[in-house]
């Protein structure tokens, strides 16, 4: 269900199209391929053929990979991507959600079951023959940059440490990237934190519910992220920040629950989305006041950086690259392609994997001219795409400030 | 001087004229239809779209409100692919008089309008945008209807029958001899060639252009009372119902979603001149805060265009009439002039609705019949007109999920209404026009919010490469259609469609610098 009032604010903003096509020009779909016909077709112009409980008989709209580019492109403020999402809803509600798409949208039962036998399912996902049964039976494509188990959980690690507990009390969301797959970055992230003065506490926390989202999964995606926002609120109400480094996880904590979703009244996640900071929005900020420790040793190394869609979409410029430029040695060369195609999920798919390697294409191609050895990027998902499409290392750009810090 | 002669020239091509000629084809016989501009411009084609279902005249006018009632079930039968069955809701604002809802449920029944009576809440759910504050709320039939679509469908009727339908072909003297009409003189407005039709009756169904056209033929006292009324549309269906406030008939009290707008209706001011166009902008503004009434942040919502279209309001100068336009029965009047003039071979048909044409063209064809002593029966209540056969309803969504089929291998030309070439250049070809006013009509062509801004250029490009179509001819349609779309815009031009005028203006000035095309 999408609350009818709050869809119809969304498609008020249709009103604001001119038909100027930047979307389309900015959309990394519909450069790469005529299955999408674009987000200005999808969004504002078939908007006006939906009606209330008629749905229409349209399936190109679930080719949008959901990144937001139109949205962000838009200048005159209309909510594409926000619309497209809805028709994608529809869409699924109509035809069905696949097996895949539901189990590819819960990382958490995904990380559950994966953790304990890490070896064993690493190896299946390297394996060639199951990755071609996995294909064949669920529709994950043989080629698609899944990640691999870490074997162990982050929260294990947050529950044995030892929190120094004096200084700026923060809270960190840590996401389930990092939970599952990259605790290493969590770690860091607690140290670079701490060095900076910060009190981190890890309270319990769970998925936010945006791969239910994207994969036009509300109802759930709704309950993830409530849920997430019920277990965050206690700590935000007396003013303590949230962080996150996952920029996907934390853009839908600050925006898109509320904004696709329709979640504006839940006063808990009001709460958090107001106080939810991506690290290195921050981390600048903390610069900005004198307040960073800039006791960096010197890194000697070729970084091309590359800002994603969604931490784009918070609407904060690009961080990274003014923390990055602190570091003494670093030779930063910032990318501007627009998306690595991968889009959270969508790129697993077996229809779109490839799609999703054109839409990178021109960012590979990019990293690969910039001579740089190590890509950083904010977004765990994007970082498995750009190593899968670049054959190199992709960093969180706070692993660099990390090595910089000496910690 | 080229001859045509046939039983029964129909002169006027709006919904009644159409349905006068397809009623007669049927009935088999021999159709002339003449219509000074291209079918469905006159009042037909400057309606807001609403099918109605009587309820809007159960109190105040008990006859026009059963008859609306009656024909609506049979227009949906026969032209369900030009309908939409949006239904209707009557809904009680906090501006409306409370005790007309009971007198309004009570005319209901007596006229034998569907009528329901549901909860506020649910009327809420099914139209989120609603005024939260509406305290009574009953569901009717009403309907949108395409007006083109259904035009067309009843003059191609009629052509499949042996009937000549001939657009832009205006009348210039009716042929009376002694007490006998027996046809008329026409000129292609477009050739300045004129033809003479012989007929052995000739229909007037020229609406609010009937005393104009009686008086050529010497008729005096027919006096069709133009009453002018704006309509506005807006650039998205803010509502899939239509929506009428419970109360008398006023002005901006009801907002019809048809295709891909909804258009808000209406004024009514009485006009001397039924070709009077004229948009008072107060009258625009007072609409618009009217659907703020209905529906809030309508103000707010982008208007596409402004137009205004005449209701031809008959009143028999033979007889004392009524003065207030609004007053004026709804219902519809076919004169005999044999019976009233004296005067054999002549009949008017005016007044009425546009959900009553079918009425109108039988109770007309049958006086016809009469008078050249050949009763046929009408069977037009029961053959569906080409394309609504099946029975199903045009739906909003239609053009979209075929545009999906064929995203591929069309390209798309009118983004907003999603109109692809192969479907441009079939109608050009059919129509054998580079009037893009007429492809407008048909197609929908640039009636989305661009107002034409983005498909204009791309159609006159397509006419410029069709055989047979000279750059001048080309180009002027592409001036035409620019103009003829300002005169709707520039009274809304404020907000969302003040910017999209801008970047329009930008494109065909300068970019294009039309004004200078040759």
């Amino acid at each position: 269900m999408i609350d009818d009032l709050f869809h119809e604010r969304l498609r008020s903003s249709l009103d604001h199209c001119v038909k100027c096509t930047i979307c389309e020009t900015a959309c990394p779909v519909a450069n790469v391929t005529p299955l999408f016909p674009g987000p200005k077709y999808a969004g504002p112009q078939a908007e006006r053929f939906r009606a209330h409980g008629q749905p229409a008989d349209e399936s190109s709209v679930d080719y949008c990979s959901g990144c937001g580019l139109c949205t962000m492109s838009c200048p005159q403020g209309v909510k594409i991507a926000e619309l497209n999402a809805h028709a994608r809803y529809a869409v699924k509600q109509r035809k069905g959600v696949p097996l895949r798409d539901r189990l590819i949208a819960r990382p958490t039962v995904l990380g559950r079951l994966g953790t304990p036998v890490a070896p064993i399912a690493n190896a299946m996902l390297k394996a060639r023959p199951a990755r071609v049964l996995a294909e064949r039976v669920l529709g994950i494509h043989r080629d698609a940059p899944v990640p691999r188990f870490a074997g162990r959980r982050f929260r294990t690690w947050a529950r044995r440490r030892q929190a120094p507990g004096v200084g700026t009390k923060i809270v960190y969301f840590h996401g389930c990237g990092t939970e599952y797959y990259e605790p290493d970055v969590g770690e860091k992230v607690v140290a670079v934190l701490e060095h900076n003065g910060y009190s981190v506490e890890i309270p319990e926390q769970d998925c936010c519910g945006l791969p239910l989202q994207s994969n036009g999964l509300f109802e759930d995606a709704r309950k993830y992220v409530q849920r997430l926002a019920r277990a965050l609120a206690p700590h935000a109400r007396d003013g303590t920040l949230i962080v996150g480094n996952a920029t996907s996880c934390t853009l839908m904590l600050k925006r898109e629950a509320r904004e696709i979703l329709g979640l504006e009244d839940d006063p808990d996640l009001a709460l958090v989305s107001r106080q939810t900071y991506d690290i290195c929005e921050l981390l600048l900020e903390l610069h900005d006041r004198g307040q960073l420790r800039t006791d960096f040793e010197p890194v000697e190394e070729v970084v091309a950086y590359h800002a994603p869609c969604q931490q784009q979409g918070h609407w904060i410029g690009k961080p990274a690259l003014e923390l990055l430029a602190l570091v003494p040695g670093l030779d930063v060369r910032e990318l501007d392609a627009r998306c690595c195609g991968i889009a959270g999920t969508y790129g697993f798919k077996r229809e779109k994997y490839q799609i999703a390697m054109d839409a990178g294409a021109e960012l590979f191609n990019q990293v690969e001219a910039s001579g740089a050895r190590v890509v950083a990027c904010d977004s765990e998902t994007c970082r498995w795409q750009i190593e899968h499409g670049t054959r190199r290392p992709s960093v969180h750009p706070i692993e660099l400030l990390h090595q910089a810090y000496r910690l | 001087m080229e001859k045509l002669s046939a039983d029964v020239l129909v002169i006027g091509g709006g919904a009644t004229g159409a349905g006068v000629a397809w009623d007669a084809a049927l009935r088999g016989l021999d159709v002339v239809l003449v219509e000074r501009g291209d079918l469905a411009t006159g009042t037909s084609g400057r309606f807001h779209g609403l099918l109605h279902s009587g309820g809007r005249y159960a109190v105040k006018d008990p006859s026009a409100a059963h008859e609306c009632a009656r024909e609506n079930g049979v227009v949906r039968h026969v032209a369900a692919d030009c309908v939409e069955d949006t239904g209707g809701l009557f809904v009680a604002t906090p501006f409306d008089d409370p005790a007309y809802a009971d007198r309004f449920a009570e005319g209901c029944r007596k006229t034998g309008v569907p009528c329901e009576e549901i909860e506020p809440a649910r009327a809420l759910r099914e139209e989120p945008r609603l005024n939260p504050g509406i305290s009574r709320a009953f569901r009717v039939p009403d309907g949108s209807i395409e007006v083109w679509k259904l035009v067309w469908a009843l003059a191609r009727g009629a052509q499949d029958r042996g009937a000549r339908v001939l657009p832009y072909h205006e009348v210039v003297a009716v042929h009376r001899g002694g007490d006998q009409v027996h046809g008329a003189r026409v000129r292609n407005t477009r050739t300045g060639q004129e033809l003479d039709v012989e007929a052995a009756v000739t229909v007037s169904a020229s609406g609010a252009w009937a005393g104009q056209i009686a008086a050529m033929a010497g008729i005096e006292g027919v006096h069709v009372k133009p009453g002018r009324g704006i309509m506005i549309a807006m650039s998205h269906r803010l509502v899939n119902t239509v929506i009428n406030r419970c109360q008398l008939p006023t002005d901006g009290d009801i907002i019809v979603p048809i295709e891909t707008v909804c258009v808000i209706g209406t004024t009514d001011v009485g006009t001397d001149d039924p070709d009077d166009h004229t948009i008072i902008q107060a009258e625009v503004d007072a609409m618009l805060e009217d659907g703020e009434r209905l529906v809030p942040g309508f103000k707010q919502a982008r208007a596409l265009r402004v137009w205004t279209g005449v209701r031809p309001l008959f009143e028999d100068r033979k007889e004392n009439g009524a003065t207030d336009t609004r007053d004026v029965t709804r219902a519809h009047a076919l004169l005999d002039h044999r019976e009233r003039d004296g005067v054999t071979g002549f009949f008017t048909i005016t007044g009425g609705k546009l959900t009553t044409y079918r009425l109108m063209a039988e109770e007309t064809v049958d006086a016809v019949c009469l008078q050249l002593g050949d009763a046929r029966p009408c069977t037009t209540s029961a053959e569906p007109l080409a394309g609504s056969e099946n029975g199903e309803y045009h739906r909003v969504g239609d053009r979209l999920g075929r545009r999906e089929q064929r995203l591929l291998d069309d390209q798309l030309i009118c983004e907003c209404e999603l109109i692809p070439r192969k479907r441009i250049e079939e109608t050009i070809r059919w129509r054998g026009t580079t009037d893009l006013d007429d492809l407008r009509r048909l197609l929908r062509l640039g009636m989305g919010p661009c107002q034409g801004g983005f498909c204009i250029y791309r159609v006159a490009g397509i006419l410029h490469g069709l055989d047979g179509i000279d750059t001048p001819d080309a180009n002027a349609g592409l001036i035409d259609y620019v103009r003829e779309r300002w005169k709707g815009v520039w009274p809304v031009l404020y907000g969302d469609q003040l910017r999209q005028a801008r970047l329009d203006e930008w494109i065909y000035q300068g970019v294009l610098d039309v004004e200078h095309l040759q």
